[in-house]
Parts: C-alpha cells; sequence; structure tokens
C-alpha cells in the first residue's frame, strides 16, 4: 500500500502539486487521470521519489520515504520497478540484457538461472522471439512489453506506469493494459498507472484519482466514474464524442 | 562569476557521487572492460593516423626552418623527438582524443538522460551516476598510456617514412638525432599528464552529459561545451603539470 499526504511540489515559485492526498491499495491497479500538465507525472516522480516534494510524506508500507536516508531509498527502490512513457530501455542493451540487467545488479542466481528468469518474464509478455534483438530493431509497443518485462524481473512489490499507452494503437493499448492489470493480481503489487486514455479507465480502473491543475478534484472507482456528478471530471472524460455518445444512450434506455 | 563556481560546485558533487562502493563489482568490471574497447581501442586507427603525418610534417619543417651549415645534422631527429615525446603524444593527442572521446561520452549519457534511461537506473536503486560514468574514467585512464605509446611510434615511423621515401635527409642521421640525449623520465611525463588529461576528458564530458535538462538541442550544446571545456581544462593543466614535473 501506498500512502500519499498533503504532497506540495513548486518549480520556480510556481506550484505544480498542491496538497494532494491519496492512498493506493495492493493488489489493485490505480489510475492517475487528468488533462495534459496538470501534474500527473510530477505527482509519479514525487511518489518514486525522483523528485523531492516540498511537503507532505510518501508512505511505502509505512516506511516515509521522504524521511529517508540515500541507502535506505535504493535498497526501497528495489521493490519498484517503473514502466516510463518512452519505455527507457538501454540501447546498447539486447532485450534479454535488458529484462536481465536488474537481475545482473541485485541478484545472487547464477547466470543461467539469471537467463532463465529473464526468459520467463519475456514469455509472460510474448516476447521471447525477440529476445536476441536491440530496442531499436522493435516497434513501440513491443518496447513497452519488454519494459514491463524488465520492470517485473525482481518481482518488485510496487508497479509504476507513466502513460504506458502513449503512442500506441488502441488494440496494443489493449493488450499492454491487460497485461499491467494481470500482473498486478498475480503478484498482488500495488500499482500505479498515470493516464489519459479513458479506455484503460474503463478497462483496468480499480481506483482513480482524477487531477485538475494540481489539485486532487475527484476520486473513486471506474464504476463510479461515469456516474459522477463532477464538472470538469466529466469535461474531461466525455470530452470524447464516442463517449458522449454512449453516455446519452445511457440516458435514454434508462 | 557564479555560474562558474555555481558549475565547478555541481561537478564535485557528482565526482562525490561517482566514488562510491559499486552495487555489484562484476557488473562494473564488464562496463569497464566495455568502455576500454570504445573509447580507446576503438581510438587507436585516429592516433596513428594524425601521430604518423605530424612526425612526417614535424620533421620536413624542421628540416626546412633550422637547417644550416652551422647546425648538427642530427638536430632534426632530435628536435622531432622531444616535439613528440614532451608535447604532442600526450597534449595534443588528448586534445584530439577530448574531441573524439569527450563529443562521445557527453552525447551518449546526455541521450540517456533526455530518454529516462538515467531515471530508469535510479528507479531500480542503481547509483546512475558511479555506473555511467565510472568505468569510463577508469577505462580512458587504462587504456591512455597505450594511445601515447602508439603516437609516438606513429610519429617516429612517419619521420622517418620522411627520410627513407621522400629522401629529405639521411635515415643515419635521423636515427643518431633520435636516439641523442635520450632522457627516460620525459615519458614518464607524457604517461603521468596524459593520465591527468584522460581523467579531465571523461570526467567534464560526463559531467555535461549526466547534467543535460531538455532535447536534443540541448543534447548537442552538451557534447559542444564538453569538448571545449575540457580543452580548455587539458591546456590549462598542461602548463602546471610541465612546470612541476620539468621545472
Amino acid at each position: 500500500m501506498i500512502q500519499i499526504n498533503n504532497i506540495c511540489k513548486s518549480f520556480e515559485g510556481r506550484s505544480v502539486i498542491k496538497d494532494i492526498d491519496f492512498t493506493f491499495e495492493n493488489g489493485k491497479t490505480s489510475l492517475i487521470i487528468g488533462q495534459s500538465g496538470s501534474g500527473k507525472t510530477v505527482l509519479m516522480k514525487c511518489i518514486v521519489g525522483l523528485l523531492t516534494p516540498d511537503s507532505g510524506a510518501v508512505f511505502y508500507d509505512g516506511r516515509n520515504l521522504t524521511e529517508m536516508k540515500k541507502k535506505e531509498k535504493q535498497t526501497l527502490r528495489r521493490e519498484m520497478g517503473m514502466i516510463f512513457q518512452s519505455a527507457a530501455l538501454f540501447d546498447s542493451l539486447s532485450v534479454l540484457e535488458n529484462v536481465m540487467f536488474p537481475l545482473d545488479m541485485f541478484s545472487n542466481k547464477t547466470y543461467r538461472e539469471r537467463v532463465k528468469r529473464a526468459q520467463f518474464c519475456l514469455d509472460r509478455v510474448n516476447l521471447l522471439d525477440a529476445q536476441s534483438k536491440y530496442p531499436g530493431e522493435i516497434s513501440g509497443g513491443m518496447q513497452k512489453r519488454v519494459a514491463i518485462a524488465r520492470a517485473i524481473s525482481l518481482q518488485p512489490q510496487y508497479l509504476f506506469c507513466d502513460e504506458p499507452n502513449s503512442g500506441l494503437d488502441p488494440k496494443t493499448s489493449l493488450v499492454i493494459d491487460e497485461l499491467i492489470h494481470s500482473i498486478t493480481t498475480e503478484y498482488n503489487m500495488t500499482t500505479i498507472i498515470n493516464t489519459h486514455d479513458m479506455n484503460s479507465v474503463m478497462g483496468i480502473g480499480d481506483s482513480i484519482l482524477y487531477i485538475y491543475q494540481g489539485r486532487k478534484e475527484w476520486s473513486g472507482t471506474k464504476d463510479e466514474v461515469f456516474s459522477a456528478t463532477n464538472e470538469r471530471l466529466n469535461n474531461f472524460i466525455f470530452a470524447s464524442d464516442l463517449l458522449r455518445k454512449v453516455k446519452k444512450e445511457e440516458e435514454k434506455n434508462k | 562569476m557564479v555560474k562558474p563556481i555555481t558549475t565547478l560546485g555541481k561537478y564535485l558533487m557528482l565526482m562525490g557521487r561517482i566514488f562510491a562502493k559499486p552495487e555489484r563489482f562484476r557488473v562494473y568490471f564488464k562496463q569497464y572492460i566495455n568502455e576500454m574497447t570504445q573509447l580507446g581501442i576503438d581510438s587507436i586507427g585516429i592516433v596513428l593516423l594524425i601521430s604518423f603525418f605530424i612526425g612526417a610534417v614535424i620533421c620536413i619543417q624542421i628540416k626546412l626552418n633550422i637547417e644550416s651549415p652551422w647546425m648538427p645534422r642530427f638536430v632534426v631527429g632530435y628536435t622531432t623527438r622531444e616535439i613528440l615525446l614532451l608535447e604532442f603524444s600526450s597534449s595534443i593527442m588528448c586534445l584530439i582524443l577530448a574531441g573524439k572521446v569527450g563529443s562521445n561520452i557527453a552525447s551518449e549519457i546526455g541521450t540517456m538522460r533526455v530518454t529516462q534511461q538515467i531515471d530508469a537506473l535510479e528507479i531500480m536503486g542503481i547509483n546512475s551516476a558511479s555506473y555511467l560514468i565510472l568505468p569510463k574514467i577508469l577505462g580512458l585512464m587504462t587504456i591512455i598510456p597505450f594511445l601515447v605509446i602508439f603516437s609516438i611510434f606513429a610519429g617516429i615511423i612517419g619521420a622517418f617514412c620522411t627520410a627513407w621515401f621522400a629522401g629529405i635527409m639521411n635515415a643515419t642521421d635521423l636515427e643518431y638525432g633520435l636516439q641523442y640525449c635520450f632522457v627516460e623520465w620525459y615519458i614518464w611525463c607524457s604517461f603521468i599528464k596524459s593520465l591527468f588529461f584522460a581523467f579531465i576528458i571523461a570526467s567534464v564530458s560526463a559531467y555535461f552529459g549526466y547534467t543535460v535538462e531538455g532535447g536534443s538541442i540541448a543534447v548537442g550544446k552538451a557534447s559542444t561545451d564538453a569538448v571545449v571545456s575540457s580543452s580548455i581544462l587539458i591546456l590549462f593543466s598542461d602548463l602546471l603539470l610541465t612546470q612541476l614535473l620539468m621545472g
């Protein structure tokens, strides 16, 4: 479980995150949604410790990240996996070496066991055939799947995904969403996803946090999100014509 | 005045992070070997080529400019050797490497920064500064004395070629001059200077790459800054080291 208490962050006097409180539950896929520039990525960077919040605290199962020393932070980070918007694979390493990298660094397993574990993770994301290829030789969707395999190679407790569907077609996005969701339940992880993809919200959003201009505007589940009365949330969700029509249809049927 | 002091402070703080205990020696050692290949072995070609031609040109220039009935004939070989040993094969060769290796290091690390690969390392709990920069510094410092030796040899062969093929002077005179009053300490001076220069090239270039903020334009600027700054620092430290070692 990850708990954030009154997180605030500003850059050069400009406030980007203002007093956000939320609890991300274990074994659930939690989504942070909001318009571009609303502060989702900054919030996620504060949660993982890549940025230090100006005030507030982040608790990982009771352990306060903001008060940790560098060494303690590094130890905690071994329990984290992260999928970046750009996948952030290491160009000089093959797909298999990318997935093996965290194992090489922190696992005491033998070389053969490490290869076996990396191949298992690649198989889990259906990419065993691409193990000898380099990141530059595979598609964006495949890169994201390799990033997922790398993130789960050390069986992390916490998984963070920063816009995992950006730049992907709807079908591939669905595959990525399903994969993240199934891995979350399988390993009982605490997963946080930054997204503005409504398909993800409808598909895998066990709990949702909506941010508007750096503030927590609304929170709830995917079943509550469409019936919510928050005007800003509705403006965000029903910005898509398709969803607006679906809602009108539903209201007619009622 | 504030900016250079801030930059120096940030550079020293980065150096503090680099010289930390590695998470896994095996992985760092593999990286160290890779860096020696990428930064050093891959530079042998350009070092040999440039040194060969510079050695030849120095020999011709000296022959043309200081030839006189009052001057012993071996002076051409002697002067060529002294120039190669004392300045060219250590300082000038390192200036050339600052262009090749420095821009390579800055753009590689800078690109890793803008594509979030460094963030990915940090999230894994790895000291990204140490993992990326320490093997580069040690790799270049290990390989640079060998590059100095190759450069001296290539320069001398270049000088000999002017005697053998162009026939501008007698090869025996050149050989005598090359061996005349040889001081072994000069070779050690070259090695010592090149070690300092290797540290400057790798650490300064890595600093500019590591602190990139923005996109491809910032990476390009970091690469240029890395080459300019490391070249200036090499020239400045050459002055100090020459005074310290030979003065």
